[in-house]
């Protein structure tokens, strides 16, 4: 285990998961964006429809955007969500 | 200056307050966007906007001053607004006050584009045949990708 983080979602990412957010401890080799978004395919359910596309989904550590390669750790913040549609 | 909010907001009101702060100004671009009633061949009854509190500030604030580093603006606002719109109502403002309108105008293209590309906001259309997001645009993001410069002056790619 890593620590916990701070999950969030927005649009129809939220409503694929079923929640606005949650606290989770993922294993000891989830450090990236991308290990998280796998690990977080492999939950199933909710979690799997959501991400069954990660070229449509965005990623913020922190409120700032990340690649698959960012890294992430106890106590971020990190955002789920689909290309903003603003303005 | 930045402004994330529910409520309505009169141009004319918010142009006056950015004369009253700004110096030097010969030009003044604002920009309006409004909601459309029709989204494609579907009415839409309304439209809610669902934005990232804390982040959408941060891009919002970001964005503007990337604008102010590129362009010689003297004042600039954005607000954007948030929650259940009705066709017809005001969603965003872009107000960009230079010297000379060049400066103005650019500089307010550039914040529209890089905000409908940056600013963590989507919209849910709701109209006869349901509720459905809208998916985002490709043209918008050739629109911003226009405003991308790797060295040297800012200068619009023709």
């Amino acid at each position: 285990m890593i620590g916990a983080m701070k999950l969030v979602y927005f649009a129809w990412l939220r409503e694929r998961v079923g929640k606005a957010g949650e606290t989770l401890s993922p294993p000891a080799n989830v450090t990236t964006v991308g290990a998280l978004l796998e690990w977080l395919k492999g939950q199933g359910g909710g979690y799997a429809e959501a991400l069954k596309d990660l070229s449509a989904v965005r990623v913020a550590v922190n409120q700032e955007y990340a690649g698959p390669e960012a890294k992430v750790g106890a106590n971020d913040e990190v955002a789920l969500f689909p290309p903003v549609t603003g303005g | 200056m930045i402004k994330v909010q529910t409520e309505d907001f009169d141009v004319g009101v918010e142009l006056k307050a950015l004369m009253a702060r700004a110096q030097g100004v010969g030009g003044i671009v604002t920009f309006t966007g409004v909601v459309r009633e029709w989204s494609g061949n579907q009415q839409l009854a309304a439209m809610t906007l669902e934005h990232y509190p804390g982040m959408t500030e941060r891009q919002l604030a970001d964005i503007e001053a990337e604008a102010v580093r590129r362009w010689p603006i003297e004042a600039s606002l954005i607000i954007h607004r948030y929650g259940r719109l009705e066709p017809g109502a005001n969603i965003v403002l872009v107000i960009t006050a230079s010297a000379h309108r060049q400066a103005a105008f650019e500089a307010n293209e550039f914040l529209v584009d890089w905000l409908k590309t940056k600013a963590p906001f989507w919209k849910l259309e709701a109209g006869p045949a349901g509720q459905s997001w809208v998916e985002a645009k490709a043209t918008d993001d050739q629109a911003a990708d226009r405003w991308k410069v790797t060295s040297g002056p800012a200068k619009r790619r023709a």
